[in-house]
């Protein structure tokens, strides 16, 4: 038996005008899964995940979501979904508590019911202390967190969270992953976009690698790494020497070398041997770092560029 | 079940829903409660029209002669005048709403881009904020209609037959402002509808009778907007409804499906791409 997919695409294209953002995409997302676009400014993650929220026609190929027909079916599809959009718009009119009460009744849930839900997702973002406060003074992670709050007051069976971390400091993203965790936990199906590797790592079962509006790889975190990068990887610094001049020299320690502007990436299965390499050659560096192999290396070698600049 | 889609076949509406256009209307009864600013604007639309009640319709009424309509009917100056300052009040309060709350509430909060990830349409929008509209509108008149009767500018039974009349008036003029704010560009483009507004306000038979102008003048004032909504709530007012009462009605009817409509699909032009 194989489960329906909440996510159908083949050959999805969205156009803008002569600009391609989407260029024919192939997506599958089963329920509970938790899954992840990861890719730079521009590569088309936005508008993918417009039309998978029914508010953007595609331009060519075929989409389904939850079983049904995305033009025909928006008002359906859309009263199953919880959106969580790359910019805020929460009302700054409304209180906190008001913003969650008045988006239940767009989904036409009675007011008992709203103010009883709204009631209950402050308490799981943990903002119920602020619940009577206008938007404005909340910071940027509270702020985030009540979007996601709004977007689970329908009970959603698929939420689609566009860059839920981003510009946020570093506790209020671990606070935001650990809720989103929790979601998963309960089996809502996660749909997010991210361009910060840790994050899909954190969250994501499976990922497609977005560029220019094509997928260049996808898979589970792990999986990519093993496909596409090596199990560990030397970042090698040399102070104010020109790298490239390096690179010559270097050739052949590991089985791929990328030189960037501030450093040099060694990979290799074997860090501390590729170390012992490099000093053998008399190379040297003024620091030198051996980690294991992440997605941003995997996006580097897929593209040749970094995945923040 | 799954379409192939060939180019841009827009997102179709669905059946409209008067529980998702109530949950639209009442979104705007949070920032009522949100301090006394908005109530300022609220107030002091209202008092605009009133005040030019009392000062042109009583101060200039005292130098001027009866006016003598068309169809042999005298009335004081103040009765003619008082009428269309409520047609006014119509069309000002629904506007303020349909206007600058509509334009900030769709370019600068995004409050239209939240409502459409829902099941909420873009016409159930310009549907519940027109609704909305009217209300305010709705607001303003029923208190002037009050002062009229109190001041015996109007007897009470044509009073409460003028209502209706001005709740038409702030559906179109709510209607069309909405359809012109999904045109604006920014703040600037407001002053030209102020304008607009205000040279409406003066030249529609509001202050004198439109006989008075040259033919040509009359013409183009027959086809304004403000013309056919005094036209109308004048001739409920003063209790004299004819034919040409069910014209000024039509006009405005037509200015709430051709403001409704334009609205709903610049929405789904700007807001779903
Ligand atoms: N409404 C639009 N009109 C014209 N071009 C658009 C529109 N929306 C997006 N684009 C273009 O499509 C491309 C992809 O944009 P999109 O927002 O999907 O990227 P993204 O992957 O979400 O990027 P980011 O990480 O910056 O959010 C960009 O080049 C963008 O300029
Ligand atoms: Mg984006």
């Amino acid at each position: 038996m194989t489960v329906q997919p909440l996510i159908h695409a083949r050959g999805l294209v969205k156009r803008f005008g002569d600009f391609t953002a989407v260029a024919g995409i192939d997506l599958d997302v089963a329920p509970g899964e938790a899954f992840g676009f990861l890719g730079p400014n521009g590569a088309g993650k936005s508008s993918t995940m417009r039309m998978i929220g029914c508010v953007s026609t595609p331009t060519e190929g075929t989409l389904s979501i939850l079983g049904m027909d995305p033009v025909r079916d928006g008002v359906k599809i859309r009263a199953r979904l919880g959106v969580c959009p790359q910019l805020d718009n929460l009302d700054p009119d409304l209180t906190v508590a008001e913003n969650l009460t008045t988006y239940a009744r767009y989904f036409g849930l009675p007011r008992a019911e709203g103010r009883r839900r709204a009631a209950e997702l402050l308490e799981f973002v943990q903002l119920s202390d602020r619940a009577e406060s206008k938007v404005d003074p909340l910071s940027g992670g509270m702020k985030r967190r009540l979007t996601i709050a709004r977007a689970m007051v329908n009970q959603p069976d698929l939420v689609l969270l566009d860059e839920p971390t981003t510009g946020l400091d570093p506790q209020a993203r671990h606070l935001l992953w650990e809720r989103l965790f929790r979601l998963k936990q309960q089996g809502v199906t996660l749909v997010l976009t991210t361009h910060y590797m840790d994050e899909a790592e954190q969250l994501c079962d499976r990922l497609v690698v977005m560029d220019a509006g094509r997928i260049v790889a996808e898979g589970s975190p792990r999986s990519l790494i093993e496909t596409h990068s090596t199990r560990e990887v030397v970042e090698l610094r040399y102070g104010d020497t020109p790298l490239e001049s390096l690179r010559g020299k270097l050739d052949g320690v590991g089985e791929r070398i990328d030189v960037l502007p501030d450093r040099i990436l060694l990979y290799a299965d074997d860090g501390d041997a590729a170390v012992a390499e490099v000093h053998r050659r008399d190379l040297a560096p003024s620091s030198v770092l051996v980690r294991r192999s992440s997605l941003e290396d995997v996006f580097l070698n897929l593209t040749g560029r970094t995945l923040v600049d | 079940m799954v379409t192939t889609f060939v180019a841009t076949a827009g997102l179709r509406t669905g059946t409209l829903s008067p529980g998702r256009i109530g949950a639209v209307i009442s979104r705007n009864i949070g920032p009522l409660r949100s301090g006394p600013a908005y109530w300022v604007v609220l107030v002091s639309g209202f008092f605009e029209p009133l005040f030019y009640l009392l000062s042109i319709g009583l101060g200039v009424g005292a130098l001027v002669k009866n006016i003598t309509l068309v169809d042999g009917s005298v009335l004081s100056y103040a009765q003619f005048v008082a009428p269309a300052m409520l047609a006014t009040s119509a069309m000002n309060g629904a506007m303020a709403e349909t206007t600058f709350n509509f334009f900030f509430k769709f370019k600068y909060i995004k409050t239209y881009d939240a409502m459409l990830a829902t099941p909420v349409q873009p016409f159930e929008i310009a549907m519940g904020e027109l609704i909305w509209a009217m209300i305010r509108g709705s607001l303003y008149t029923a208190v002037f209609l009050g002062i009229m009767v109190a001041m015996k500018l109007a007897a009470f039974g044509w009073a409460v037959a003028a209502f209706p009349a001005t709740v038409l008036v702030g559906f179109a003029f709510g209607a069309v402002g909405m359809a012109f704010s999904t045109l604006m560009r920014g703040w600037q483009d407001f002053d030209l509808l102020t304008t607009a507004q205000f040279a409406l306000f003066l030249f529609s038979g509001t202050f004198a009778p439109i006989e008075n102008y040259p033919p040509a003048i009359q013409v183009i004032i027959e086809c304004t907007p403000l013309y056919h909504a005094v036209g109308l709530v004048r001739d409920l007012a003063t209790g004299v409804p004819d034919w040409a009462t069910v014209g000024h009605a039509a006009y405005l009817v037509v200015m709430v499906v051709v403001g409704l409509w334009f609205t709903g699909r610049r929405l789904e032009a700007m807001l779903l791409k």
